[in-house]
């Protein structure tokens, strides 16, 4: 199937809700990952693959797809939630999260499943990956945009700085930065463990254009994809203020939940939860 | 001893590129502040738009070359030994090797005849944490001829590739016409009664040592191990069975560099006296390039010292 298509947005709330069901069935299967940080970037997730993003799921090497760059590769239940959602495989293959022998190894291989762009799971590394990407393809005058999702944590890395500092330099307009700005880490409030705050005048300061919006709504996100397409001459940072763990009463702004599994009761109340409200 | 022109290394690197640069326009070079020193500033002189200028950034140029593998193109990052190596390490280890991505990497000013630069700037760990690495490429030639060969032919493989060189002239030890084939290791004299396995500017080293041997009646086999991943098991198997002691030489520290890749293959296969010359766990310091290759026993005199050591060992065994 051939992206990008338009959603109403019941159909958008719906395929949240699936994949937010999707990252606690998976979680709880596998006995370990990462619900909490895969909750908050659900929403974003949804419109980009859907409304935004160039792709085909029948091909992954087309040549004018656009290209999505995890930075955060530790939402592996998030990312291979919407890449099953879209199309790219057997949503029952999910529950194959991170078991011997499964395409859906805890954090993300290039090789597999279908409709990885790059491996990733070590912080700090694929910003610039996604900067050399932009690059490339800018450098042979190609128009494919590149979406690279980071967070706080993975811009307390040196080397984010490093890319984001290269990105302007090289004028990579063609590159879109997503951060899901949840403000937990694992060790707590991203504050007190090491301070990023004011992150919109660090980019703004490194050259890049910055759009602030709420990461779970709909239309706001819409709104700064489209306008991220428009801008020119420079990146564009899009800082999303996220609630980790969104959707599930019990996950939502603890960090406990950044790298843990729910027990299976804790998935049946959270399933309870993730319902369509009338 | 032979008389040996004086060539850089980083020459045939730079002579390379600008070879590759005409013949493929996929091929794009990255440097990190250090272009005149590598030379990758002659291939920006000619492809000012296939040159990307990264700054002192070591860490983000790795990836950015990894993201421009990934658009088709096939970038050579260069900057010195220690910063690529070492400070990108876990770049090269996650994105480029686990992603087993087209990336090739000039490991300039490799060794300590580095010289004045001093510790910081030598890099004597390179092949050690680099051929640890699953899916890379290791390669550390001779002199100029085999360095420029090297470059051409890493773009034949299409995944990382590391190349060392160093910053010094050295003796050309090949020829223009000489063979090379990476993972195949080149014999470059027969002998009888004991293997000189080398890389890098110890082949040199191990040559003039062979010269002298011979005159003590020792009938000295030089092997030139360009390529320390994939190891060329074959050829160093087929040497020893014949002379039954080695010495193995290199600018390197000795902890899991090249000797120690040929004696993981001795010691499961055929277990004889090995005396191994490089750097001994220490770090070295500013000085002449001859000056520290004396002081730290890499010389052509150490690598006699210990072949004489090594055929009485043998001759004890049998």
């Amino acid at each position: 199937m051939k992206y990008p298509i338009r959603l109403t947005e019941l159909e958008l709330q719906q395929k949240a809700l699936q994949m937010r069901r999707d990252i606690v069935e998976m979680t709880c299967a596998a006995g370990s990952g990462h619900p909490g940080g895969s909750l908050s970037a659900v929403d974003m997730l949804v419109v980009l693959y859907n409304e935004f993003l160039k792709h085909d799921t029948e091909d992954t090497e087309w040549e004018e797809r656009d290209r999505m760059i995890f930075c955060k590769c530790h939402i592996t239940p998030a990312i291979y939630s919407i890449l099953a959602r879209v199309g790219y495989f057997d949503p029952k293959m999910l529950l194959t999260f991170r078991k011997l022998g499964s395409e859906l190894q805890g954090h993300p291989s290039r090789f597999s499943p279908r409709g990885i762009e790059m491996s990733g799971g070590s912080l700090g590394q694929n910003l610039s990956i996604a900067t050399g990407v932009a690059l490339g393809l800018k450098h042979q005058g190609k128009p494919n945009r590149v979406f690279a999702m980071t967070s706080e944590g993975d811009l307390q890395e040196g080397q984010s700085w490093e890319a984001i500092m290269s990105a302007a330099h090289y004028k990579l307009d063609n590159l879109c930065a997503l951060v899901d700005y949840n403000k937990l880490q694992i060790d707590g409030n991203v504050e007190d463990v090491m301070g990023v705050h004011p992150l919109d005048e660090k980019f703004k300061s490194f050259n890049w254009n910055v759009l602030i919006i709420d990461g779970h709504n709909f239309d706001q996100i819409r709104q700064a994809l489209k306008k991220a397409l428009t801008l020119k001459g420079r990146p564009t940072a899009i800082i999303a203020h996220t609630i980790k763990g969104k959707g599930v009463s019990f996950m939502e702004n603890q960090a406990g939940w950044h790298g843990k599994a729910p027990s299976k009761e804790e998935m049946e109340k959270a399933l309870a939860e993730l319902q369509l409200k009338n | 001893m032979a008389e040996r022109e004086l060539m850089l290394a980083r020459q045939g690197w730079a002579d390379a590129l600008l070879e590759l640069g005409e013949k493929n326009p996929k091929v794009v070079v990255l440097d990190a502040d250090l272009a005149k020193s590598t030379l990758t500033c002659l291939f920006k002189d000619k492809f000012p738009k296939r040159f990307f200028d990264m700054g002192i950034a070591e860490q983000n140029m790795i990836n950015v070359a990894g993201g421009l593998s990934l658009t088709g193109l096939i970038p050579f990052v260069a900057t010195y030994g220690v910063f690529v190596s070492g400070r990108a390490w876990e770049q090269i280890r996650t994105s480029i090797c686990y992603g087993q991505l087209n990336v090739k990497f000039g490991g300039a000013h490799g060794g300590i005849s580095v010289g004045p630069d001093g510790a910081t700037h030598q890099a004597l760990e390179e092949l050690t944490i680099m051929r640890v690495l699953p899916n890379m490429t290791v390669l550390a030639p001779a002199d100029y001829y085999e360095t420029k060969k090297a470059v051409l032919a890493s773009v034949e493989i299409n995944g990382p590739v590391y190349i060392r060189f160093g910053r010094e002239k050295t003796p050309a030890v090949t020829k223009p016409d000489s063979p090379f084939e990476i993972g195949k290791a080149n014999i470059m004299q027969e002998g009888e009664d004991i293997t000189i396995i080398a890389c890098g500017t110890m082949v040199a080293e191990s040559l003039n040592a062979a010269e002298f041997l011979a005159t003590k009646g020792v009938s000295t086999e030089v092997i030139n191990l360009h390529t320390i991943k994939p190891l060329d098991k074959n050829t160093i198997l087929n040497s020893v069975k014949k002379t039954k002691c080695v010495v193995t030489a290199e600018e390197h520290q000795l902890a899991g560099g090249m000797g120690s890749a040929v004696i993981e293959v001795l010691a499961q296969n055929l277990p004889v006296p090995v005396e191994m010359v490089g750097i001994n766990d220490t770090f070295g310091e500013s000085g002449t390039p001859k000056e520290l290759m004396r002081k730290y026993g890499i010389t052509s005199k150490d690598i006699i010292e210990k072949s004489l050591k090594v055929i009485l060992r043998k001759k004890s065994n049998s």
